[in-house]
């Protein structure tokens, strides 16, 4: 398979992702989004690593797996710290900044 | 069309449906499991890519570990679907205004990345053509360990920062 087959679907599952992130009302579909995004970056990474024959695109895609760790660990925190404030997952109801 | 074609379509395809699935569903449990869905055709693809330890590690931690933790925190919370009602009244894309624009974007950029895209050479350069794969553990280890060992080093804070602050933020206060 070409370099050109795995960028096209790289792209592909990161436009998912982002429309996900635009289009859903939901903190917690929300943060999959960004995981769909992360794994696309990953996948085009292991692309362009094999096609260089370099073991440093699966590192990276070690360190961006690792990332992704952290943000669900401290984002899932955060989603159960707003949902005891006020009984709702949607992010318009969390505009108490807003004047 | 060869087994290498044919599988990268299989797969492929998994992993756009799950991802699709994802966004489109109302309820989140589903969209947990079909992103768990999706994870398993990327590992495939992995797999295709010749870096099956990455492909191991993608189902161990992301579909094992991280979907897990989100499973758990859905079905903890009780999460409300989302009702469409809900979803035009306070959508931000149901102003029309917002919506034109924001599809012209789009639009725009979908034709830009094309244009790019077909103007970029070498993209039909198959993946395996010119190098041979490095898909060994111990190879793998040691550039880790001597390259990126700083990152490694510093990834170790981040868990252990990430970990307090997951504890600290979900803690249940006593006034």
């Amino acid at each position: 398979m070409s370099i050109g087959h795995y960028l096209v679907l790289s792209g592909l599952l990161f436009a998912i992702g982002t429309a996900g992130v635009f289009l859903r009302r939901n903190l917690i579909t929300l943060l999959l989004s960004v995981e769909i995004m992360l794994n696309a970056v990953n996948l085009a990474f292991v692309a362009f690593g094999r096609q260089l024959g370099e073991v440093d695109g699966q590192i990276i895609t070690f360190f961006v797996m690792t990332v992704a760790a952290a943000e669900a660990a401290v984002g899932l925190a955060l989603v159960i710290g707003l949902f005891r404030h006020r009984e709702s997952l949607n992010p318009e109801a969390f505009t108490s900044l807003k004047w | 069309m060869s087994f290498d074609a044919l599988f990268f379509y299989a797969f492929a395809a998994v992993t756009v449906i799950g991802s699709l699935l994802v966004v489109l569903q109302k309820n989140p449990v589903y969209s947990v499991l079909s992103i768990i869905a999706a994870f398993f055709g990327l590992a495939g693809l992995y797999v295709l890519l010749e870096a099956p330890f990455v492909a191991v590690v993608q189902i161990i931690i992301y579909a094992g570990a991280i979907m897990v933790l989100f499973l758990f925190v859905v079905m903890l919370l009780n999460v409300p679907r989302e009702d469409a009602a809900e979803w035009d009244r306070s959508h931000p894309l149901y102003r029309p205004m917002a919506v034109r624009i924001g599809a012209v974007l789009a639009v725009l950029l979908a034709l830009e990345l094309g244009w790019a895209l077909s103007r970029t050479a070498g993209l039909s350069a198959g993946v395996a053509d010119d190098s041979p794969a490095v898909s060994s553990v111990a190879e793998l280890g040691k550039v880790l360990f001597t390259d990126y060992m700083f990152a490694f080093e510093v990834t170790s804070i981040l868990i252990i920062a990430a970990m307090v602050g997951a504890v600290v933020l979900a803690r249940k206060r006593e006034h």
